[in-house]
């Protein structure tokens, strides 16, 4: 088992940790830290490629798909988080309310 | 260096793409010019994509490498028939919806933002539909999604912000299922551009798992059955300009991204059992659908639900087209589904916004006689529905027609049944409303007058949905430029 | 799949569904990452060997810029895109505090602004050799608009009529530049090699001064001019009127 396999794995752990809290938990922000959290496991298994490179420099591609990965990351979470806000604001509750309207 | 040099149909593409972007900064650094940016670019890139479908349609799939570089090391914008069709569709849609929303949104200071982000929305669909480089796709749904968010967040109520925080997280989980997918063909092998993962013979495990989580990222946001919960409050609940675009085109877009992959990558490798699943949840939402339409109390949560069901015959497309005799015929269907219901989706949604533009409501038991106040909006309605059920000479008739011979080449006779069926839900959800709307009403409503070019577009998109239905031959040429199927 | 605690579904059920899903999906990724066919070095090298026509020395920088700049174009677009949607949606941010801020916190600030804004520069510079460039040099200066906004300073005038244009300065030049170089030598950003260093520079330098603004903005979470009563105003045109309809 190689050092870039061993983070790899554990990029595809947080992105089920991740995905299991969005699910489990109501409250909206810990819905959208668990987004971060899984996206974050998606951006360790990126660069645990990048770094299978048999020489020393490891390939710049995934980095740079990192890179944009994790500016939109920073983008959604910040209009997801600016929701939640103004949903505290309208509604004073923290979870989304019942699916069915009317 | 002339300018025809500059305009060579290689650099429409390009263009196509940074003029809405162009548009969406303008108007939001120079409020007082927005709306005139909006309509300029409704006007222009519909030009530009006439121009570009002229060229595929004669010369066949242009192909033009940003940058200079050549796939793997840089990006690939492909534009092949059905690139050029959906692009035709956004622009008509859209472009017909920018005039409709010229009038609804006049005065009202949530237009400040409107029309940068319908901008930004148009650009994503044009750099979606035109990209073939699977990260890049990525970047464009995220642009996407963003937009088609924030535009839903526009209604200040706030059944539509929790609508809009639904659909944002549904959104993000399907963008992340899709990159992790990415993520593990660039992984296996050493390259995102989409013709070269073609050609590459991709046979280890990581094919399926990718295929997987892919599909299901799309899946959710084209808000097939049962991951369609977010779709009728969203779509229900936002402006209706915005509703109208979410239906016609948004949810096709990951759709799109779907059929690209499949035809180009994966068709080949991927378990025959898989397709059958994916029309299974097809008939799954088709009834559900329907049946919720059937249930509902407001005129735009109906529209909502007719959309999750038609999502339905558009996965109908994968189980159809496994049969060799038959792919064409079914790959041609799906897409005047695609076609179709874009048009007719649209109208009816502007149609109902209409409606509460006038009324202030849309509860479908007060909506008593609305056609004579409305005839116009009425009648587009009418031509939309005749298409959403698939009556002839409508571009739905054709599509259903084109579905019900495939399933009979293939030998699939159970598909059949199930369009029979949904069309049949389809006309009785449709005229639920209609009775309602030509019943006769004794009472004064108080309404409020509306501009002529809020039920003219709806009639025009009607009449698009129409007019599909006698362009066939034309429409299936188009398609097959470039090979796609 | 996704279903709200304590209303329709039992918690149970819907967190045994949960597990059983997640550990299923966790054990296939993680046994298709195990048996990933070796990686080649394909990329790599390809990389290297185009560094010296990309203009820059640094192979992220060049892959993010020149190769796959137009995924780099996109992304500000998203940016840019998220800023708008955060001053659509809030109206007036909730962070300034009405109390005057701390006077250690205003010594801080003395003392770390201008550090900042030369580190951000120099990493935004040093991009070109090294790890750096447009993002992280944003990321930097924002760190300090994030702390001038926790000391409630205030902004004045010209900054918030130069605020929409700030923002849009990074895509805005970044697409003047695709275009040009479309215009001049045929395809959509392909730098002359030339020019290629210099045009890269000028890219991030507008794209720095866009990032940090918007994650200023990000942070602070709404339009810091707007007041409360413009936007509900404007907004009564949407709002189907309940009381009204149920007479």
């Amino acid at each position: 088992m190689t050092i870039s396999l061993l983070y790899a794995l554990v990029g595809v752990v947080l992105l089920g940790i991740g995905l299991y809290s969005l699910v489990i938990y109501s409250h909206l922000v810990k819905k959208i830290l668990a987004l971060n959290v899984a996206g974050s496991g998606v951006f360790l298994f990126l660069v645990a490629t990048a770094n299978q490179t048999s020489g020393p420099v490891p390939d710049p591609v995934p980095h740079a798909m990192v890179l944009t990965g994790i500016v939109v990351a920073v983008s959604a979470t910040a209009l997801a988080l600016a929701l939640a806000c103004r949903i505290h604001q309208v509604t004073g509750t923290t979870r989304l309310t019942k699916n069915e309207p009317e | 260096m002339s300018l025809s040099e500059i305009l060579q149909p290689v650099t429409l593409p390009a263009w196509i793409v940074s003029l809405p972007l162009l548009a969406a900064v303008f108007s939001f650094v120079l409020p007082r010019i927005r709306v005139g940016a909006g309509i300029f670019t409704a006007i222009i890139t519909p030009l530009m994509v006439v121009f570009l479908g002229r060229e595929i349609f004669i010369h066949g799939a242009i192909q033009m490498q940003v940058g200079g570089w050549q796939s793997p090391l840089g990006i690939a914008l492909y534009a092949d028939g059905l690139s050029a069709a959906m692009l035709g569709i956004t622009a008509v849609v859209i472009g017909s919806i920018s005039f409709y929303a010229r009038s609804y949104f006049s005065g009202v200071a949530a237009s400040r933002y409107f029309w940068p982000l319908w901008m930004f929305l148009w650009a994503s669909l044009n750099a979606l539909f035109l990209s073939g480089d699977i990260f890049n796709l990525y970047v464009t749904l995220e642009l996407l999604g963003l937009s088609a968010v924030a535009l839903v967040a526009l209604s200040p109520t706030a059944d539509a912000l929790s609508a809009a925080m639904r659909y944002l997280l549904v959104s993000l989980t399907g963008s992340l299922s899709y990159l992790m997918g990415v993520a593990l063909l660039y992984a296996a092998n050493g390259t995102l551009s989409i013709k070269l993962l073609a050609a590459a013979g991709l046979s280890s495990p990581s094919i399926a798992t990718a295929f997987a989580l892919m599909a299901a990222g799309l899946m959710m946001k084209s808000a097939l059955f049962p991951m369609h919960f977010w779709l009728p409050p969203a779509h229900a609940n936002a402006p209706a300009p915005v509703s109208a675009v979410l239906s016609a085109l948004v949810v096709k877009a990951s759709f799109y991204i779907l059929i690209r992959l499949w035809l180009v990558i994966f068709e080949p490798f991927i378990n025959p059992s898989a397709a059958q699943l994916m029309g299974a949840l097809g008939a799954g939402a088709i009834i559900w659908g329907s049946v919720q339409a059937l249930l509902a109390e407001r005129l735009k949560l109906l529209v909502a639900y007719s959309t999750v069901a038609q999502v339905g015959y558009l996965f109908l497309v994968f189980p159809l087209s496994s049969i060799h005799q038959a792919n064409q015929t079914a790959w041609q269907g799906g897409l005047y589904f695609v076609f179709s219901h874009a048009c007719a989706k649209s109208a009816v949604f502007l149609a109902a916004g209409t409606v509460i533009y006038s009324f202030g409501h849309d509860r479908i038991k007060e909506l008593h006689g609305i056609v004579r106040r409305m005839p116009v909006s009425m009648f587009a309605f009418a031509l939309a529905g005749v298409s959403l059920i698939g009556l002839p000479p409508s571009g739905g008739f054709i599509a259903k027609w084109l579905y019900l011979n495939a399933a009979l080449t293939g030998g699939q006779w159970w598909w059949c049944v199930l369009i029979i069926i949904g069309s049949l839900l389809a006309t009785a959800y449709i005229f639920r409303f209609f009775s309602r709307a030509f019943s006769y009403s004794p009472e004064v409503v108080e309404e409020r007058p509306v501009p002529w070019i809020m039920e003219w577009t709806a009639l025009g998109l009607a009449l698009c949905a129409l007019i599909l239905g006698f362009i066939a031959p034309a429409v299936t040429t188009l398609l097959d430029a470039g090979n796609p199927f | 799949m996704r279903r709200e605690n304590g209303d329709g579904l039992d918690s149970q059920t819907v967190k045994m569904m949960a597990t059983i899903s997640v550990l299923a999906l966790t054990s296939v990724l993680g046994w298709t990452v195990w048996t990933l066919p070796p990686f080649s070095d394909r990329m790599q090298r390809l990389v290297a060997s185009n560094m010296a026509v990309s203009g820059v020395e640094n192979p992220v920088t060049a892959v993010l810029l020149n190769f796959r700049g137009y995924d780099t174009l996109l992304e500000i677009g998203v940016l840019m895109l998220a800023a708008l949607s955060v001053l659509s949606v809030v109206p007036s941010p909730a962070i300034f505090s009405q109390s005057p801020p701390s006077p250690i916190l205003i010594l801080l600030l003395r003392l770390l602004l201008p550090f900042i804004i030369i580190v951000g520069g120099y990493i935004l510079w040093i991009g070109k050799y090294a790890p750096g460039g447009a993002f992280q040099a944003g990321a930097i200066l924002a760190a300090g608009g994030i702390l001038l906004s926790t000391a409630a300073v205030p902004f004045n005038r010209l900054a918030s009529k130069a605020m929409p244009f700030a923002m849009a300065i990074g895509l805005l030049t970044f697409i003047v530049v695709a275009l040009a170089t479309m215009m001049v030598r045929g395809n959509f950003l392909q730098y002359p090699v030339a020019q290629a260093g210099i045009l890269i520079l000028v890219v991030e330098a507008a794209a720095t001064i866009s990032i940090a603004i918007i994650l200023t903005l990000l942070f602070i979470g709404g339009n810091p001019e707007e007041s409360s009563t413009a936007k509900d105003e404007g907004d009564k045109a949407f709002i189907i009127d309940k009381d009204k309809a149920n007479k």
